[in-house]
């Protein structure tokens, strides 16, 4: 089925932006709020490293067929929550009631290779092209159910050699789409950055995925190609993929995602469209720091009722986030 | 593979298009293309035995006693021996990037298992079984504990097994069962295996170009012949595992087995069925290497293993003749050494025994060099380790 939507591309329902702006209208703008048709749910994963919580997401639905960001400042825990999700990582909390579930399949205790195999498959923030292989091997590697990779049938060429074929009739096609195709005996490590995250994503792209998890596609890629790899992100979600993303650049996020997941610190601290997140206080806040507007310079700002103010406001804060974690 | 790279500059990270042309040379000499490489093994070997077989019959005096003994190892059962435990061991680091430091404990669980079946009175195709079986199941007790772990782990825990297999052989309360230190003789387990031979009776030279060895007998044509068959089956087994998808997949978890992971496979598993087949592959080049000679634990040491590992770097990892040419040419070039220098140094300065210890020396630099200046050894494609991950 999704063999069809990865390659052939038949734009699916939610093509039309006024569609998904319909679909996603009546969902709350809280953080943690449900959506009309969640594909992935996420319940109360923390991760702590040491003393310090990473990642404390209570709530988490996903929508199907459009384009979710996860946004946030660095150090947030966007990476880590991807990492817990896609089973490179453990929750702490994960003997303490820490359930996800992806398509409706529990995927509390499965490993990575099964969470890719369930259809959500990831890319990585430092990209993990297979360097010394060809393009069309990493691309190869990509596709799911091969008979050949199975110890006792590899010595059989017949057992495998026309699936074989089919895989790379549509690697070579997934190549042009993304114009990787004239480098397709290239070492992977002769590729640039930029050419490095096509090829990720599109290696993902063999598995037929479902829903497709980019880290940070954007990172360290100039301009133009980012501009290339917006549209092909768009044209994935107009063909019916789900797409989660991490990013921490909020332009880049306003054009593209359908829906914005904002954390800070660990926490999702907002949810909503695009242009709506960008103007919550909470995200400011997480952003720029609640004092942003407030000149450092200032002489009043050294009298002692304005710094016991200051003092009161952290030590509510503080209560605040103590009372939350107890 | 960290230890055997080389920086290289970084394709310039913000060009985006059709940048980097000429990164490439496809005719560059330092990485000959797979189809080329056959022709480049077999040309090396075609001039290697010419010279050795044309000096050994007509050079007169040391230069034809040298030609000659080197010709005498590379053709030896211990050679193919040793060449089948590397062809294991290029599947462990070369394809699939394990570091095991213990294919001598393979070869000597094969070998155990062969010799200690037949001396209790077991035929010798349930020798051959129980060598294969012991190494399978010491591949999956390596691999449960160390496989999910990084790379280093089992290279600490295959060179610490190997060696605690040795000293368990070599227990004196044992001595009834393994032959303690002193091991078991050749004569104990070989009958069912030189009663084999079709060979006949005699001697064998044809016409003087190679040496004069009996045709069956303990260490004569008829060892020799299976243990180059078998070294031939192995590599073609090889190069049908390693030209599948099953291969690819190995590559791609040498290279970085979370993106593999990423893809929906299961890394585990594939790693053991890697570190399981090249310990089979280490046992029966064990069971090779016990048939001319006697089962001596301490023959398969570490410095097996560490000859093993030279060896497999010189002929070049990763490739399907890599190990076979590296462990001809590595006995050989020992041969070479010791006879030329203890021709060429008086005795005064280095005499007969020293030269021999020389020539290990020499080894030990030699694989320094090799890691240095050729990583990717002999046939191997240097494009292939070009790049740091």
């Amino acid at each position: 089925m999704s063999e069809q939507t990865a390659v052939t591309g038949t734009p699916g329902p939610l093509a039309d932006p006024e569609a998904r702006r319909a679909l996603m209208a009546d969902v709350s703008r809280e953080p943690g709020s449900s959506k009309p048709d969640p594909i992935l749910e996420v319940d109360h994963i923390i991760r702590n490293f040491g003393g310090m919580t990473a990642v404390h997401v209570e709530h988490l639905e996903v929508q199907r067929g459009i384009i979710t960001a996860l946004i946030g400042p660095n150090g947030a825990g966007k990476t880590t929550f991807f990492n817990l999700i896609t089973g490179f990582d453990k929750p702490s909390s994960a003997k303490t009631g820490a359930h996800w579930s992806f398509e409706g399949n529990k995927l509390d205790k499965t490993s990575a290779s099964s969470v890719a195999l369930a259809g959500m498959v990831r890319t990585f923030q430092l990209t993990k092209s297979l360097n010394r292989m060809t393009v069309m091997d990493n691309m190869m590697l990509g596709a799911r159910g091969q008979r050949g990779e199975n110890l006792l049938t590899s010595m059989f060429k017949s057992t495998w050699g026309a699936q074989e074929k089919a895989i790379e009739a549509k690697a070579i096609e997934l190549l042009h789409r993304f114009k990787l195709h004239t480098k397709k005996d290239d070492y992977a490590g002769s590729l640039s950055g930029g050419q490095r995250k096509l090829l990720e994503m599109a290696r993902a792209l063999m598995s037929d995925p479902t829903m497709i998890m980019l880290d940070e596609p954007m990172a360290g890629v100039n301009p133009a190609l980012t501009q290339s790899l917006l549209g092909h992100i768009q044209t994935l979600r107009d063909e019916g993929m789900t797409v989660l993303f991490v990013e921490h650049d909020m332009h880049v996020v306003r054009h593209i995602s359908d829906w914005v997941v904002v954390m800070a610190e660990g926490r999702i601290v907002a949810e909503g469209p695009a242009d709506t997140v960008m103007s919550n206080p909470a995200v400011i806040d997480a952003y720029l720091g609640a004092h942003h507007d407030t000149d450092l310079g200032d002489d009043s700002l050294l009298s002692d009722e304005a710094l016991e103010e200051m003092a009161a406001e952290v030590a509510a804060e503080k209560a605040e986030r103590e009372g939350e974690t107890a | 593979m960290s230890t055997i790279s080389e920086s290289i500059p970084t394709p310039d990270q913000t060009q985006g298009g059709d940048v980097q042309a000429g990164v490439f040379d496809p005719n560059d000499p330092e990485g000959p293309p797979p189809e080329r490489r056959v022709f480049l093994a077999v040309t090396i070997f075609v001039v290697y035995f010419a010279v050795v077989l044309i000096l050994g019959k007509y050079a007169p005096g040391t230069v034809g006693t040298i030609a000659r003994g080197m010709l005498r190892e590379s053709i030896s059962a211990q050679t193919a021996a040793v060449a089948i435990a590397i062809i294991g061991l290029n599947i462990h680091f070369g394809y699939t990037g394990l570091l095991n430091m213990g294919q001598a404990g393979f070869m000597m669980l094969g070998a155990y298992g062969f010799s200690i079946s037949i001396w209790h009175g077991l035929p010798m195709v349930v020798g051959i079984v129980m060598g294969l079986l012991a190494a399978f199941v010491f591949a999956l007790i390596l691999g449960v504990p160390t496989l999910k772990l990084r790379g280093d782990y089992l290279a600490i825990v295959t060179i610490s097994a190997a060696e605690i297999l040795r000293y368990i052989g070599r227990l004196a309360r044992l001595e009834d069962f393994t032959g303690a230190a002193q091991g078991i003789p050749g004569s104990q387990y070989r009958e069912p295996f030189v009663g084999l031979s079709f060979f006949g009776n005699g001697t064998f030279d044809l016409g003087g170009w190679l040496p004069t060895l009996q045709s069956t007998g303990v260490n004569g044509w008829w060892v020799r012949f299976v243990a180059w068959l078998l070294v031939a089956i192995c590599c073609v087994l090889v190069w049908l595992l390693v030209r599948s998808p099953w291969g690819r997949l190995l590559r791609g978890i040498r290279e970085d087995e979370d993106a593999i992971r990423s893809l929906g496979k299961n890394v585990f598993a594939i790693k053991m069925q890697a570190l399981i087949i090249g310990g089979l592959f280490g046992a029966l080049g064990g069971i090779v290497y016990i048939l001319p000679s006697s089962m001596q634990p301490d023959a398969m040491g570490r410095s097996l293993t560490f000859f093993c590992w030279t060896a497999l770097l010189l002929g070049g990892a990763a490739t399907v003749f890599g190990p076979v040419m590296g462990a001809v040419l590595f006995f050989a070039l020992r041969i070479f050494i010791q006879g030329a220098s203890d021709a060429l140094v008086p005795n005064s300065i280095m005499n007969t025994a020293q030269t021999a210890q020389f020539a290990w020396i020499c080894v030990g630099v030699a694989l320094m060099l090799l890691v240095i200046f050729r990583p990717q050894g002999i046939l191997g494609d240097k494009r292939e380790l070009r790049f740091n991950v």
